[in-house]
């Protein structure tokens, strides 16, 4: 039973600026750590499409990006997958 | 402050309405069983009152992502205090609470007894709640999100505690000398093989020679309402809460506050700083609010309902109905008359077990205690049940329901979590709820060292989990 992170995780590039992480499935605290990996891996300016579907992770995450200064651009939720855009500080 | 209140409104899902729908049906199914209970025998009422207040339970745990694995471990994983702030104002105001309802005279709490076990329980849990991705209480309303990973956790908890507390084999050479040589001397029913079994021998030979006290009783202070305020509430709860807020204010939450205000100073200034940082866990603080309120009305209307019926448990009750299987030998069944999550998930893994053949007991923890009984007929466990519904009703309504299929990973730690959580609840007497959130607010320091234990044990497994998650960052090629 191997256990492939690119089977599970998704972290790519859509363009200069944009980056996706798609980490749909993991819970706590699986989805903060990530989030905040890709946040760190960001230069100032570039944004992130985060895409979870654990709620509790977004709360976590919004006080994340406060304590960071990161900006929340956008939230949409759609039958309990949150798709959030993140602009690094 | 960031810019968050740049943040757009969160886009309403299409079938918004379909939760809503969903939510509706989920309510109207509670009523109508609950109409079933009563046209059977009115004084299932009893249960039912559990089950009620499970679903009101159930709404607050989801609104405020009630969570001690999140206070634990976003706070060493991401450095986020935001639900650590918010357990602990939980824990001032039912604190408070508590003292009213212990004056009032209807307080069924009973303090545990001190010993290392607390420490190494609260380790235990400590590692199998980060590991699972979320603490008992979670665990069951991350369920009524849809969350099968949630699920898998119930279950592993439920199995892994019936059989602690009925295994013995190999798990008896495990077992001091000394506690065989005092269980033996116990004068226990022939039914049950005390010398037979860790946990019994734990239990008999080990836990009923130690003693626990409220701080009320300790200092044999009267029995008023200023004694509950002042001693239990104050000192054991209130001001270790206030303190370990200072430490979070000043370590973590002080240095974002003050980033945009490098102009001003004073204890005003510092005021609204630690004011800033409860609005920050504003959700949690209601939800704990709402939750230590209807917990202290719980206590308060079983106590009725043990005077009217002239009962101390719902074991009687059951035995008045002509519902004998899964009594314990005292014709009791578990009925703590208060919030709790564990021990009925112990008892629907021993029912489980006991329907496969397995003897079940012969045992101190179900055979003498808290018997077996049909989940149909478990109150606490209908509680649980109805902290799943109230949560899955909320999570429609505000469309965060999702079903979520766990991957191999998940699964895997949702089992060893799970486990490891209720190995370390029966051995902690209890989980984050039983052994810390109702003790410590009930004037029992043993809570506090329940959460030293859970707090060393979070913080190894936080560590471990970030091990594991950067090891397989390296293997997999990603450039995070």
């Amino acid at each position: 039973m191997a256990i492939k992170l690119k089977e599970t995780v998704k972290f790519e590039q859509q363009s200069d600026n944009n980056w996706l992480l798609d980490v749909k499935g993991y819970g706590c605290p699986h989805v903060q750590i990530y989030a905040e990996k890709a946040l760190k891996k960001l230069t100032s300016g570039n944004e992130l499409t985060l895409v979870f579907d654990n709620p509790s992770s977004g709360e976590s995450i919004t006080y994340l990006c406060t304590a960071n200064g990161d900006t929340l651009l956008d939230r949409q939720e759609d039958g309990g997958t949150f798709t959030w855009k993140i602009r690094r500080a | 402050m960031p810019a968050q209140a740049a943040i757009n409104p969160a886009t309403k899902h299409p079938s918004r309405r379909r939760g809503f729908l969903i939510a509706a049906v989920i309510a109207t199914l509670v009523v109508i069983t609950s109409l079933i209970y009563l046209s059977i025998d009115q004084r299932f009422v009893y249960l039912l009152v559990y089950t009620w207040f499970g679903v009101i339970y159930g709404v607050f745990l989801q609104y405020g992502r009630f969570c001690m694995a999140s206070a634990v471990r976003d706070l060493f994983a991401v450095g986020v205090p935001r639900m650590a702030v918010g357990v602990l104002i939980a824990v001032i105001l039912y604190a408070i609470i508590s003292a009213l309802i212990q004056q009032a005279g209807f307080n069924t709490f009973h303090a545990h007894p001190l010993g290392w076990h607390i420490i190494i329980g609260g380790l235990l849990f400590g590692l199998g709640m980060v590991f699972a991705g979320g603490c008992a209480s979670s665990s069951l309303y991350k369920t009524g999100e849809g969350n099968l990973g949630s699920v898998l956790v119930l279950f592993s908890i439920s199995f892994s505690q019936a059989w602690l507390a009925s295994a013995g084999g190999w798990l008896n050479h495990l077992v001091p000398a000394s506690w065989t040589e005092t269980a033996a001397q116990a004068q226990m029913p022939e039914e049950l093989s005390v010398t037979d079994g860790w946990f019994d021998q734990f239990t008999a030979g080990y836990l009923w020679e130690l003693s626990g006290t409220t701080l009320v009783d300790f200092f044999a202070l009267p029995a008023n309402l200023w004694s509950y305020l002042f001693g239990n509430a104050l000192v054991v709860a209130i001001l270790p809460a206030l303190v370990i807020l200072l430490l979070l204010y000043t370590f973590n939450y002080r240095k974002i506050y003050i980033r945009n205000r490098t102009n001003e100073s004073g204890l005003g200034y510092e005021l609204r700083g630690v004011w800033s940082m409860f609005t920050q866990s504003r959700n949690t603080a209601i939800a704990g609010l709402g939750l230590g309120i209807f917990a202290g009305l719980q206590m308060l209307v079983t106590g009725e309902l043990r005077d009217h019926y002239n009962i101390f448990n719902f074991g009687e009750l059951l035995a008045q109905m002509d519902y004998l299987d899964g009594l314990s030998i005292q014709d009791s069944v578990f009925d703590p008359g208060y919030w709790y999550i564990t021990t009925q998930e112990a008892q629907w893994g021993g029912w489980f077990l006991q329907l496969l053949g397995v003897e079940m007991m012969d045992n101190i923890f179900f055979g003498l205690d808290n018997g077996l009984p049909n989940p149909l007929l478990n109150a606490p466990g209908m509680m649980s049940i109805g902290i799943i519904l109230g949560a899955a009703i909320l999570a429609n309504i505000t469309g965060e329901f999702k079903w979520k299929w766990p991957n191999n990973e998940t699964v895997i730690l949702a089992l060893v979590g799970g486990a490891l959580m209720g190995i370390g609840s029966r051995i902690g007497m209890g989980c984050n709820i039983g052994a810390f959130f109702a003790t410590v607010t009930n004037g029992d320091i043993s809570g506090w060292i329940f959460l030293a234990g859970m707090i060393v044990g979070g913080y190894i497994a936080v560590k471990g989990i970030k091990a594991w998650i950067d090891w397989r960052l390296a293997r997999s090629g990603f450039d995070f």
